[in-house]
């Protein structure tokens, strides 16, 4: 094979691994979308916050100790030694699904009913909370990640792509980022258990009965608002997973809640309402942006990856207004 | 009704907060950012500029007699908070803006000229305001981007042996007014010394460059660049370690060289270099100064973990400058209380030799510095700094040299010109 | 008491159909603006005029525009902060390249050219409708910023990409640059506020305005009764974007004075008009204005209270204003999910029965 085609297969690779980390998080949107119809936009700042307190804990650092500092002029910041990733990471899921509780106790209880722009906004309110509250609680310096996450390029494949070129040429082989690897098995994994989940449990079953009709779901007497406590815990366990692996990748900081960014044309793409739209649309997506990037990108003076991923949804629209897997849009009048 | 005059009213109030009268201190405000994507970096350099000044009152009861006075403002790395802070600073006789972000250094120059107030936008901002005929108030020493530009290239020379024909150099940048800086420098010196540029964008805020390292990969420049901040630089050398790319081939700005950037990429780190204009670590004297009368009594800003991080570095070594500004103002006018008038002819006759450094307690921290009418960029000299993950700390590697002046002078001259002659702007006469 | 409609006779159509029928509320329209005409260029200062109402104005003409787009004919863009670019760069090119040309005639000419802009990225919404036009017009938001940053025509070739705005003069006086006077800038963007609340408050009074606010509650309903969607969609994406293209021309020409794209006309600043809008309420010229109002001087005042008044660290006050806000937009949210326009409605349909309410 000849280098030229390597390159592209690297970046096609490369870019369905790209892909895999938005569609971790358009996972979270999609969650909850499909359970309430809520377009939760502080999805981002709940993997910023998850990961924050993840680093917290792992590191052993007091909640709010500047805050506590500056009332009372002492010079607290750490607790000791910190703690095991495993109790770490457990205690992280406890507060998320503490604030899933907070967040339905106080803020959608009040709003069952209302506009999705209503809802919409809400959570923006919620993301604005959260960022002021992340950062008074844990500090906003950068903190570094490590869960015991291997990651750099795997010299295994690099070896045995290079034998693929064609005899004399001078290829390195393929590069391919162990982290990412990782965090494909992570996917696959998580969307496994949430089909099993959705299709073989009781509290499953209830989910997808509230996420076709409320009100039926009502009428047979499941409880929305436990369900809206467990679809939000779950979304912030996603959260968690998304805020791992990018943190892994740049450390954990403010700009950590602004993958979603990356992750709404993956969302219009699959469509709101479908886990595996999200897998799918963040293949495509991924794809789709470094291979124009590495084909049209120099061309055109290169950084074309934030908008061409919007074109590119944008393109898939216009043949399925409601996103690939989306449910069909009927209107009557 | 009622309720909305009552709220109108507190609205008045609080705003007339804003702006109360001027005290007999010397004014420094801080535009500094402890929250939002640059957090990271805002944090340690609004430290250090609040601490020196802290160290200057603790230890000789301020600068000429007369107590310094930090007004911390929080921008966010925002330009229209930028802008809400000086115009709520500017009233309590500030002496010297440190905006600490291009976008905010540029909505300055022509305000902070018209109030007559100066702006040191030290090694940052916009690189022609070194012409000081031109740029009256605004002052960008030690060194600007087009010498950082410059000093890399020497670098690379010096590894090179001298030869750069058909090198390939690749500059990774952050898609903004920053990151362009060092283009039009880079492609002159591409010119002279006949090798071959490369340029990869990276767009705010930078946490996915695997399109960018792709291409690096690929074509294996001889040496790669960066003018990157915040998040990009952590993913940049992070992605670069990945990949395998010889870190000592990598060499960032100075705003790409601090502990948070290299840290998170652990032991593949070892070996990134940058280039400098002060001096890396905390062995030197003012470090003792600053734990007894400042960390040790509590007055500290942070909570003392960032001494001697190349941030916090250089946050002090801009109060530094700043406080010996002022303290030469005084001296030129024989006065203790300053006016921002003042502070500009002081920052313009600042001249700070070795022997002066080495009474502050900052022996060897930076090269010398004169500032003149004509010349408001400084020595515009710079090393090369090199991380070494093991022991966790930068090191010089490199003495102070300087920029390649043929090249960056003219390209001074000729962008400065054009500021001038689009605001109608007589460059001043300084005498030579 | 004094708010009332009793006793006020209308004796023709015109008196009837104008824009406030109640006495009370017109004297108090047209004392406010006189104040804000008259009296307020003599107390203004630099720290008013940049930090306070020179702000406020702008974004108030932005939240005015998307207003028109999303709160009356529903159509959610999130492409503002492209659109504001596209006036403000128009604007520039214009002035530089024309200098002699009156600064009034450029800013409408750069609304003007971001209408046809608007137009252009309007088309979608002919097939894709709600959220998904929402992430759709994000494409518009990210590429005009990605053009702006990289073909150099549009910045006059300079060094860096950054733009400054030149000083240019109405009637004599400064209105841009670093020596203009605080009343005359301020007068200057408030005649345009002032001028173009009116012209949208009568807009969506008329047959277009119905017409939007047809497509809005039901397009297909819409389309059977004889509302055309392709020209009502696209005349909502044409005026909005024009008013936001003002907007933008006067964000950068007068209020900032020097702009990048990526950091002045970002995705956040998409997202802020949205917040605005929602704010203040969705489909409400009034609720544009408190919006706007909220969401720009909320941060100040709290910042002056807890950082000049009672003197907390800098740091902890930008983590609590960030909580302050987003609780406070909660708070509004399930008091009166209709915004704060919806909160002063109610209260005066109260003060109409005052103080005999029974």
């Amino acid at each position: 094979m000849s280098p030229e085609f390597l390159y592209t297969i690297e970046v096609i690779l490369n870019g369905l691994m790209a892909g895999i980390m938005y569609s971790l998080v358009a996972l979270g949107f999609v969650l909850i979308f499909k359970a309430s119809g809520i377009f939760n936009y502080a999805q981002g700042v709940m993997a910023l916050f998850a990961a924050l307190t993840l680093v917290g804990f792992q590191s052993g650092q007091i909640p709010f100790s500047h805050l506590i500092n500056v009332m009372f002029g002492t010079e607290y910041h750490h607790w000791g030694e910190g703690m095991n990733n495993f109790l770490a990471i457990v205690l992280t899921i406890l507060v998320m699904i503490a604030f899933a509780w907070l967040v339905e106790k106080l803020v959608l209880k009040h709003l069952v009913n209302q506009a999705p722009i209503i809802l919409f906004m809400a959570t923006i309110g919620l993301a604005f909370f959260m960022e002021g509250f992340g950062d008074l609680m844990w500090g906003a310096n950068i903190k570094t990640l490590d869960v015991g996450i291997p990651s750099g390029g795997s010299f295994w494949w690099e070896d045995v792509t290079r034998t693929w070129a064609t005899e004399g040429s001078e290829y390195y082989g393929m590069y391919i980022d162990v982290l990412d690897v990782w965090a494909t098995g992570i996917a696959v994994a998580l969307v496994i258990v949430l089909m099993l989940f959705s299709q073989f449990t009781k509290t499953g079953r209830a989910l997808r009965a509230v996420a076709d009709d409320h009100q039926a779901a009502l009428t047979v007497g499941i409880s929305l608002r436990t369900i809206w406590v467990i679809v939000w815990s779950i979304a912030g366990i996603v959260a968690l997973v998304a805020g791992i692996m990018w943190g892994s990748k740049s450390g954990v900081q403010f700009s950590l809640s602004l993958i979603a960014l990356k992750a709404l044309p993956v969302l219009i793409l699959g469509g709101f309402t479908s886990i595996p739209g999200a897998i799918i649309g963040g293949l495509i997506i991924g794809v789709g942006e470094k291979l124009f990037e590495f084909w049209v990108g120099p061309l055109i003076g290169g950084a074309t990856e934030n908008w061409f991923a919007y074109v590119l949804a944008l393109f898939f629209l216009m043949f399925r207004p409601q996103g690939l897997f989306g449910e069909k849009i009927i209107e009557r009048v | 009704m009622k309720h909305t005059k009552l709220a109108a009213a507190a609205v008045a109030m609080a705003m007339t907060l804003g702006a109360n009268t001027a005290s007999a201190d010397l004014v420094f405000p801080s535009l500094d950012y402890r929250t939002g994507p640059y957090a990271p970096n805002g944090i340690p350099f609004a430290d250090g500029y609040s601490d020196y000044f802290t160290l200057l009152n603790e230890r000789d009861g301020g600068i000429g007699g007369v107590p310094a006075r930090v007004l911390p403002c929080e921008t966010g790395y925002n330009t229209e908070k930028g802008v809400e802070c000086y115009e709520s600073t500017k009233g309590e006789g500030a002496l010297v803006y440190q905006p600490l972000s291009t976008g905010i250094t540029y909505q300055l120059i022509p305000k902070a000229t018209a109030d007559g107030i100066p702006v040191h936008s030290m090694g940052y901002g916009r690189t022609s305001a070194a012409n000081g005929k031109v740029f009256s108030h605004i002052f960008n020493y030690p060194g600007t981007y087009w010498d950082a530009a410059s000093i890399i290239v020497k670098h690379i020379a010096d590894q090179e042996g001298g030869d750069l024909k058909d090198k390939t150099i690749a500059l990774v940048y952050h898609n903004s007014a920053y990151g362009k800086e060092p283009i039009r420098t880079l492609e002159e010196l591409a010119k002279k010394h006949g090798y071959n540029l490369t340029l990869l964008a990276v767009d705010h805020p930078g946490q996915e460059q695997k399109s960018q390292w792709l291409q690096i990969r690929r074509e294996r420049p001889d040496y790669v660049l960066m003018w990157g901040w915040g998040v990009m630089n952590q993913v940049a050398i992070q992605e670069a370690a990945n990949i395998r790319y010889p870190m000592d081939h990598f060499i960032g700005v100075w705003w790409s060289a601090s502990e948070n950037d290299v840290l998170p990429a652990g032991d593949a780190a070892n070996g990134y270099k940058a280039v400098a204009f002060h001096g890396v670590g905390s062995g030197f004297g003012v470090y003792d100064d600053l734990k007894k009368h400042v960390v040790d009594t509590g007055k500290a800003a942070g909570d003392g973990s960032n001494l001697g991080t190349v941030l916090y570095n250089r946050g002090m070594y801009a109060a530094m400058l700043a406080s010996e500004a002022a303290r030469t103002a005084q001296e030129i006018h024989g006065t203790a209380d300053i006016t921002p008038a003042m502070m500009r002819d002081g920052m313009e006759a600042l001249n700070l030799t070795e022997a002066r450094m080495a009474e502050l307690g900052l022996a060897n921290f930076g090269p010398e510095v004169s500032v003149d009418c004509a010349n408001h960029g400084g020595p515009g000299l710079g090393a090369i700094q090199q991380w070494d993950a093991a022991a966790g700390t930068w090191s010089l590697i490199t003495e102070f040299t300087g920029a390649d002046r043929d090249v960056v002078d003219a390209l001074i001259a000729e962008d400065s010109a054009a500021f001038a002659a689009e605001n109608n702007i007589t460059p001043r006469d300084c005498g030579a | 008491m004094f708010y009332r409609e009793s006793g006020d006779f209308k004796t023709s159509y015109s008196g009837d159909q104008q824009i406030f029928p109640i006495a009370f509320d017109r004297w108090v329209v047209i004392a406010f603006c006189a104040f804000a005409f008259v009296v307020v260029p003599f107390l203004i200062n630099d720290y008013w005029e940049k930090s306070v109402l020179v702000p406020v104005l702008v974004w108030s003409l932005a939240a005015l525009g998307l207003n028109i787009l999303t709160g009356y004919c529903g159509q959610v863009s999130l492409g503002t902060g492209g659109f504001m670019a596209v006036g403000a760069y128009a604007s520039y090119k214009l002035t530089t390249s024309f200098p002699e040309m009156n600064m009034f005639i450029v800013i409408l000419l750069s609304g003007g050219v971001t209408a046809l802009v608007g137009i252009v990225f309007g088309l979608p919404s002919l097939r894709i409708k709600g959220f998904y036009l929402a992430v759709a017009t994000l494409a518009s938001q990210f590429f005009l910023v990605w053009l702006f940053n990289k073909v150099p025509w549009f910045y006059n070739y300079s060094a860096s990409g950054q733009i400054s705005a030149p000083e240019r003069f109405v009637f004599g006086i400064a209105i841009s640059g670093p020596n203009s006077p605080p009343w005359a800038t301020y007068l200057f963007c408030l005649t345009f506020v002032v001028v173009f609340a009116l012209i949208a408050k009568n807009l969506t009074r008329g047959r277009l305005g119905r017409s939007w606010m047809a497509i809005r509650d039901m397009d297909i309903a819409a389309e059977i009764i004889g509302v055309p969607p392709l020209k009502t969609k696209l005349s909502a994406f044409a005026v909005s974007s024009f008013y936001i293209g003002i907007s933008g021309a006067l964000f950068f020409m007068v209020y900032l004075g020097a702009a990048e794209p990526t950091e002045a006309f970002g995705i956040e600043k998409s997202f802020l008009v949205l917040f605005m809008i929602i704010i203040g309420g969705l489909g409400s010229i009034f609720g544009s204005f408190i919006g706007a109002a909220f969401m720009i001087l909320m941060p100040v005042l709290f910042k002056n209270i807890m950082v000049g008044g009672l003197g907390w660290p800098t740091d902890l006050v930008a983590h609590l204003i960030f909580m302050l806000i987003g609780g406070l937009i909660m708070f509004f949210l399930i008091v009166e999910p209709h915004g704060l326009a919806q909160l002063w409605r109610v209260t005066k349909e109260k003060l109409r029965l005052w103080p005999f309410p029974h």
